[in-house]
């Protein structure tokens, strides 16, 4: 079942919008499932700490990586780093002060290694634009992009998972060729437009969701915030009104993100199946008169379980990304908001914490779905 | 001779290509009784077609057309796939060649057993059991119970053939077609395989249909022999007077056969020259 | 006519230009059967042709303002209506084709070069330069291409210019892997040693034979890169960082439109239309190349 792409190594990337259609070398290397063997276990263990230790030691070089960009991005490309990072209405006594902090006269080097230890103690600065330690802001906002995106996922897995597994058994039907077309609309509509649309659409004209914000203004700041999610909170406090509500405005944001969510994952799911379904076994399986449906699923749906779970990891963190662009529109206050108006207020310090976490965690989910798939796949057992 | 079970006139199977319709088997017709058959032919002459298109396996684009298929009185042509579902593994069934990829490599050997009377009989469990085990010990695998509860790349290719063939004659069907059955094994398990599934055969009185590309093999474990190329029959011939066969392609072929007792310096090559069929 | 078609498609070339327009014209006619393909190549033609004949297309101009014609609807003077200066917004459209054709065009140019050299030298020499090299482009292959885009946007400042190089930026990890695992398939392969052996400088041996047989999965990868690309420069737009008004960049025009999306909806809808039908050219041409170019890589799509 080595497809091709794996062979020249196509990588994918799981980011939002972004036009790739082959998966990762690993994904597509998924050979006939094994099942588990007996009595590796002692194997299996030494396997599962080398993979641990491999995997923390990957995904810290990769955040060493991403704060030497975002680093080069703050210090090294701004021509007056301290007037990025203080604004230019700043008095003289703060940028100074700020100058000293920042250390500019040190060799880039070491300016280097107390920003990563800033960064680790959790010292991202202060906002220009709302006078906060940019640490207190992520946050507050961070929440508020997870549950969009979480529910965002669901959408696009339960929806996309069938609708993959559908075109692939109905291959060349007219139905199938609908939804190729629409994993690929799912590479070409801009997420801001399609978000704009839905809300003139099913807002402003139909009335059926609820308008832009998390809630509606009045129920605003009545729920107290535990866990940042509105929807986990107001069940705490048992404010069924107020999770109604909140569910009114995040269906559509989470509808436009589950619309590319559901693209990808539909056109991911319908080429493993494809795959799947001209294995040999599977042509067994109907030679002894098994039911399709049957065949279907327990045959030649249960082998891509789990790369279908690295591939909806990857587009998780493909939907945090692609927040970025929706949130403005909803007028959402999620991270990605933060990031865009940090952006138009030139204010270096949110905009580089902003980047740094969501870049951590598109990189912490993408290495954690990768570890998943070699710790799960039956072949290495 | 028997009643035939199969009867087939005028079998077509075609797929289109860039270069337009292409037929693989040209119209051919045989009648299959509670006997062994085998169809040789190399690879390309149509032969797993031919089997493939009795169960109505083969799907679009791939088109197949006869005069006449008929199972048992049964148009298998005007069955609709829930009523072909019904006669594939019942009453028809395949044993296909190499069970390292035609055995479901995430589910038991029991199971996969197991599935195939659940798919068409509402016998209790214990029953399903009981009948994966004797079938198992029919094909000679001696601890059945230890061997059900195992995954198919946990056995060697021998057994696993054989698990296929009791996972195929479980159902108890009346036509069992094997494509290539030993083509994946090992020259010294493959006789061994071919005798239990004669046995099997014999004792069930069940029709046989055997493709293989070893005329060797086909002559001694069939009563009749069809020898196909580029999708037509180019001979029929009882297997005991294979010996006489007429057509320049099949001298051909047994022409290019090593003896144990041979003279012969060098092999003749086949000239197809002379009789491709078009 | 059909001496031509016969000498293109003969089977012995008799000089590297038969041999080259055969491949060619067997690549175009093959692709040409694939109506996806055909439309996706349409579109794009149709993208260049409005981009290089903007002016002799555009009924209007794009930044001239008529204020007593503010937001009307299409109609036949304005199919696609004016905006909320009175501009006509579909021959804004059309000169925003240009600004997206240079975009894509210029960001591939830059990166895909730059990918491909990465790559190739990646993987010829393999080693410790292997080893760095594909280092660096892991991390940049692990991180949010959009995001990084943005926030090198904010170092570098808003405009079109900037734009280009962040999308450039964020890019050109992905062209690397590609070509680093075309050149690892025939680095090992005969005719490279046979170079290696005649004295080629490595230099020579990547740059005449290596890079050559890297190119149709670039085209391919690139292709279908582009609609990505449109989308992230449509963003950058959007929020305000990518061309400055009064440029008609569609992205920019769809934010815009924002304000007035629920009276006067076709301010905001009609560039993400042209943004759509693009974005789905590139799509379908990158799928249809990919299928004639790379048929191991087509069967399941």
């Amino acid at each position: 079942m080595v497809q091709a792409a794996g062979e020249i190594g196509c990588l994918f990337e799981g980011g939002f919008n972004q036009v790739s259609f082959e998966p990762p070398d690993q994904i597509v290397a998924a050979a006939p499932a094994r099942a588990p063997g007996q009595g590796l276990h002692l194997r299996r263990a030494r396997r599962m700490v080398l993979a641990i230790g491999g995997f923390i030691l990957t995904v810290l070089l990769t955040f060493l990586g991403l704060l030497a960009i975002t680093f080069f991005i703050g210090r090294v490309i701004p021509i007056d780093p301290v007037l990025s990072v203080v604004g230019d209405r700043a008095t003289p006594e703060v940028y100074n002060a700020a100058r000293e902090a920042m250390g500019l006269d040190r060799p880039l080097v070491l300016q280097f290694v107390s920003y990563v230890a800033d960064v680790a103690q959790g010292h991202f600065g202060m906002s220009v634009s709302t006078g906060r330690p940019v640490i207190e802001d992520l946050s507050r906002f961070f929440p508020a992009t997870l549950e969009m995106a979480t529910i965002g996922i669901i959408i696009g897995v339960f929806l996309g998972v069938p609708m993959g597994v559908y075109a692939a058994s109905r291959q060349g039907s007219w139905l199938d060729q609908i939804i190729r077309v629409f994993g690929l609309l799912g590479y070409s509509v801009p997420a801001f437009w399609l978000g704009l649309v839905g809300l003139a659409f099913f807002y402003a004209h139909l009335r059926i969701v609820g308008g832009p914000g998390r809630l509606d203004i009045f129920y605003d700041g009545l729920v107290p915030p535990v866990t940042g999610l509105i929807l986990v909170d107001s069940l705490l406090a048992g404010e069924t009104e107020i999770f109604f509500n909140a569910i009114t405005h995040l269906i559509l944001p989470a509808s436009v993100l589950g619309f590319f969510s559901l693209a990808y994952i539909a056109r991911m799911t319908r080429s493993f199946m494809l795959d799947q379904l001209s294995q040999e076994f599977v042509t067994t399986a109907r030679v002894k008169g098994v039911a399709e449906r049957l065949v279907i699923w327990r045959h030649a749906f249960r082998p891509i379980l789990v790369p279908l779970i690295t591939v909806i990891g990857l587009s998780y963190a493909g939907l945090l990304e692609g927040s970025v662009m929706i949130e403005t529109v909803f007028s959402w206050p999620g991270i990605g908001n933060y990031l865009t108006t940090a952006l138009l207020n030139a204010d270096m310090n949110a905009v580089l914490g902003a980047t740094l976490v969501i870049g951590a965690v598109f990189i912490l989910i993408n290495k954690i779905s990768d570890v998943l798939y070699s710790v799960l796949d039956p072949r290495a057992r | 001779m028997s009643a035939p079970l199969l009867e087939i006139e005028n079998l077509r199977v075609s797929f289109p290509t860039q270069q337009g319709r292409v037929e693989v088997v040209k119209g051919i017709s045989f009648t299959l009784g509670r006997e062994r058959l085998g169809i040789v032919g190399e690879s390309g002459s149509g032969k797993s077609m031919t089997g493939r298109s009795i169960l109505r396996l083969i799907r679009a684009p791939g088109r197949v057309t006869a005069d006449r298929l008929r199972f048992s009185g049964i148009d298998l042509l005007a069955q609709s796939e829930r009523q072909m579902r019904a006669i594939r593994g019942a009453r028809i069934s395949m044993v296909m060649q190499d069970p390292k990829f035609s055995l479901n490599p995430v589910m038991t050997i029991g199971a996969q057993i197991a599935e195939a009377l659940v798919a068409h009989t509402r016998l209790p469990r214990r029953e399903i059991a009981q009948r994966s085990r004797d079938m198992l010990q029919a094909v000679r695998i001696d601890d059945p119970d230890r061997v059900m509860r195992l995954y198919p790349h946990e056995i060697s290719g021998g057994m696993g053939q054989r698990v296929m063939i009791a996972m195929m004659l479980v159902p108890e069907p009346d036509i069992l077609i094997a494509d290539e059955p030993t083509s994946a094994l090992d020259v010294s398990v493959q006789a061994q395989v071919l005798d239990i599934m004669d046995e099997l055969v014999r004792n069930k009185g069940m029709g046989l249909i055997l493709i293989s590309h070893d005329l060797d093999l086909v002559a001694r474990y069939c009563d009749r022999i069809l020898v196909m190329n580029s999708g037509k029959v180019v001979e029929e011939c009882v297997a005991s007077q294979l010996s006489e066969a007429r057509h320049p392609y099949t001298r051909g072929l047994l022409a290019a056969m090593p003896h144990m007792d041979e003279t012969r310096e060098t092999l003749p090559v086949l000239d197809r020259s002379q009789w491709e069929a078009t | 006519m059909a001496a031509t078609r016969e000498w293109l498609l003969a089977d012995s070339p008799t000089s590297r230009l038969q041999a080259r327009m055969g491949r060619a014209y067997r690549i175009v006619t093959a692709l040409l059967r694939n109506p996806l393909a055909t439309l996706g190549l349409v579109i794009i033609l149709v993208l260049v042709a409005t981009a290089l004949f903007a002016p002799l297309i555009a009924p209007y101009s794009p930044i001239g303002q008529e204020l007593a014609n503010r937001l009307q609807p299409p109609s036949w003077q304005h199919w696609m209506g004016t905006d909320e200066l009175g501009r006509d917004i579909y021959s804004r459209v059309i000169y925003g084709s240009r600004i997206t054709l240079t975009i894509v065009l210029l960001v591939a140019v830059i990166s895909a070069p730059i990918g491909l050299v990465v790559g190739a030298v990646s993987g010829y020499f393999g080693g410790w330069i292997d080893k760095v090299m594909m280092g660096i482009t892991d991390v940049f292959l692990s991180m949010p291409k959009l995001i990084l885009a943005l926030a090198f946007v904010a170092a570098l400042g808003p405009g079109i210019e900037n734009a280009i190089i962040a999308i450039a930026i964020t890019a050109w990890p992905a062209y690397a892997r590609i070509a680093r695992a075309e050149t690892l398939t025939f680095r090992n392969s005969e005719f490279i040693a046979a170079v290696q052996m005649q004295g080629a400088s490595s230099a020579r041996v990547i740059v005449a034979h290596i890079l050559p047989l890297c190119t149709s999965s670039m085209i391919i990868r690139v292709t279908l890169d582009m609609a990505g690309i449109i989308l992230t420069a449509a963003g950058l737009g959007f929020i305000g960082l990518g061309a400055q008004p009064p440029l008609p960049e569609w992205g920019a025009m769809i934010s815009r439109g924002r304000t007035f999306i629920l009276d006067q909806w076709w301010v905001a809808t009609m560039p993400g239309f042209a943004i759509i039908i693009v974005s789905l050219g590139f799509c379908f041409l990158g799928d249809g190349l990919r299928d004639v170019l790379d048929p191991r890589q087509g069967e399941n799509s």
